[in-house]
């Protein structure tokens, strides 16, 4: 086990190489200068410019601005955003938190709707309630995250005003009634993104177990006169939960998209709202910076994904 | 559909005379039994229509400016109601979803034709396949969003000054969606060549000296077409809400190409007194991607060998 995850985890590095290449390379043969900005500004004569394309290493050749662009990366060093002058990774660290907890918040209660239904529809396969969570799930995941989160507003804070539809990034929580006006303004934005997540995971539930049903160590345990409680918690379960692990992982990329526009929506200051910002104001650094990070969030969940497969499952051994 | 009128109308005795079956036929008969898919085909095929012909049939203006009507509710004289500068919407939303519409198509026909060529060649080609899977994995874990926003943001001038605003944000954003989804479709054709290839039919074409290529184009692939066409139709729902996405991030098409997203990225500031505004394009993508996703579940069901009766 200590070995196969050691091996996964070399395995990642190149493709943690690749996709900076792809991002390296995406900016390095772009069109147009990455000091455009200080050209349209009077304040910055021509001289300076230069020194700072200088300081900035822009005047080398591609393959040594990548060597050092990756190594500063090595070093946790992203460089300093155009606009506010702070070093990026602080300004992502700063970021992380309130996306990461929304992610997560909606993450686990789509992961507890989605179970029971999806367990449930499988096992009363065709009954009035696997056609009504079938429906339902088939909505969750073909309307846009946005509409939804649109519809939301309307009724939610226009017509009932129960929730405000601005997060307010000031709240410091130090009492209750603060903590009360925390959770007020998360509930929307968390109630998009697990409509969408619960949707999903309840397909892929649901697909697994019927997959699982017909078998024949089913038929056998039935056989033997298992309870069919036990069967599907010790037996069918277990065994449809391993590949959902995996699709999860490969959905991941998906879900920051969710999150990239939900925190738009509804102005959550995470990190997908640092992305936006920033490439409205052409702040190529931080651009770069949110973009790796989030194929170094992918890249570390689909490993902890393979990881935990692994574990579930002996059979499956990587040699 | 013959077939399966004479089935009904005398199932034993004219069983001989029955027209062949093919797989075509078969997965058609199938797919007519699900009900729900047969609703999105209709759905579907209606707002296509809408949005191709509608234009011709319903004639008021796209940018008919009028100060003295904005943000209306609907009505007999504008059914979807008016913008904030007084445009009639259902004229917008016509002409935009035509162009919601080709995006997805056409984003789909990219991420499939590269998506079959790496998965044909890495399944076919064992030398080739390694260093091929690689890259579909990296692919799969690059942040696809960030991606395109970056890729937007960079080329969007450059591309725009050299084809236009209109075709050159068109061509921009189906080849960056096109090449950023092409990696499902290649593990897909992949795995199906990988069975494929030691198959009777195959070893026989190799015997009787037929070129690679050849057994590729005219004996492998055909086989493996359909789990692509599932991942076709499901390809373009998802192109579209990516389009969607971006422009209502407004970074996708620019403010005079009213596409559904664009429309609710201009709705959205008048949520609270329009709702109409954001109501109606929403509406038209969700049902259109409702329909689509229908369409391919049936599809899937329609195409899977054990189901066939």
């Amino acid at each position: 086990m200590g070995r196969y995850v050691l091996r996964r985890l070399i395995i990642s590095i190149p493709t943690l190489l690749g996709i900076s290449v792809v991002i390296f390379a995406i900016l390095a043969f772009a069109p147009g200068d990455p000091l455009s900005q200080f050209a349209n500004n009077p304040e910055v004569p021509f001289e300076v410019r230069e020194q700072v394309r200088r300081s900035l290493g822009l005047d080398q050749p591609v393959q040594l601005r990548y060597v050092s662009w990756v190594t500063s990366l090595l070093r946790g060093d992203l460089g300093y955003s155009f606009a506010s002058k702070l070093p990026v990774s602080e300004l992502i660290l700063q970021r992380l938190p309130a996306t990461l907890a929304v992610l997560g918040s909606a993450y686990l209660i789509g992961l507890l709707i989605a179970l029971p239904v999806g367990i449930l529809s499988a096992v009363k396969r065709y009954s009035f309630f696997d056609h009504f969570a079938t429906t339902a799930t088939f909505i969750g995941f073909s309307v846009p995250s946005f509409f939804t989160g649109l519809i939301l507003i309307v009724i939610f804070s226009v017509h009932l005003r129960w929730f405000p539809f601005i997060y307010d990034s000031t709240i410091e929580t130090q009492d209750l009634e603060s903590l009360w006006r925390q959770i007020r303004q998360t509930i929307m934005p968390v109630a998009v993104l697990t409509f969408f997540y619960a949707a999903t995971m309840a397909r892929y539930v649901r697909a697994e177990i019927l997959e699982n049903l017909p078998q024949d160590y089913v038929r056998t345990a039935r056989a033997k006169g298992l309870r069919e409680r036990i069967l599907l918690q010790r037996h069918v379960l277990r065994n449809s939960l391993i590949p959902v692990v995996t699709l999860l992982a490969l959905g991941l990329p998906h879900i920051f998209t969710g999150a990239v526009i939900t925190e738009q929506i509804f102005a959550v200051p995470g990190i997908g709202h640092l992305l936006i910002l920033s490439i409205v104001n052409a702040d190529t650094p931080v651009v770069m910076g949110v973009t790796f990070i989030f194929a170094v969030l992918v890249v570390a969940f689909n490993l902890l994904a393979d990881v935990c497969y692994a574990a579930l499952d002996p059979r499956i051994r990587y040699s | 559909m013959a077939a399966t009128s004479v089935r009904v109308a005398a199932p034993a005795y004219t069983a001989l005379a029955r027209a062949p079956r093919s797989l075509w036929g078969d997965a058609w008969r199938q797919f007519r039994r699900h009900r729900l898919a047969m609703a999105g085909l209709g759905t579907l095929g209606f707002l296509v229509l809408a949005t191709l012909v509608g234009p011709f049939v319903y004639t008021q203006p796209t940018d008919g400016i009028d100060f003295s009507r904005t943000l209306r509710g609907p009505s007999w004289a504008h059914p979807f109601g008016t913008d904030n500068l007084g445009r009639d919407l259902l004229a917008r939303c016509l002409y935009g979803g035509k162009i919601s519409i080709a995006v997805g198509v056409m984003a789909v026909t990219v991420a499939m034709s590269v998506g079959t060529f790496v998965g044909a060649v890495s399944g076919f080609f064992r030398r080739a396949d390694g260093p091929l899977m690689r890259l579909t994995d990296m692919f799969i874990s690059l942040p696809s969003l960030p991606l395109l926003l970056l890729v937007i943001m960079l080329f969007r001038d450059s591309l725009r000054g050299l084809l236009g605003p209109i075709i050159g944000i068109f061509v921009l954003i189906v080849l960056v969606v096109g090449l950023l989804n092409w990696m499902g479709t290649a593990r897909l054709v992949r795995a199906a060549f990988l069975s494929l290839k030691q198959r009777d039919f195959v070893i026989a074409a190799h015997a009787v000296g037929c070129p690679d290529g050849r057994i590729v184009v005219r004996h492998i692939l055909p086989n493996a077409l359909a789990p692509v066409l599932v991942a076709a139709t499901i390809g373009v729902g998802a192109a579209i809400i990516t389009e969607s996405s971006l422009s209502f991030l407004g970074l996708g098409f620019p403010p005079d190409e009213p596409t559904w997203g664009r429309l609710l990225y201009d709705a959205q500031a008048f949520i609270d007194i329009a709702p109409h505004f954001a109501l109606f394009p929403g509406l038209l993508i969700s049902l259109t991607v409702l329909s689509i996703n229908y369409v391919g579940d049936g599809l899937r069901d329609a195409l899977d060998p054990r189901r066939l009766t």
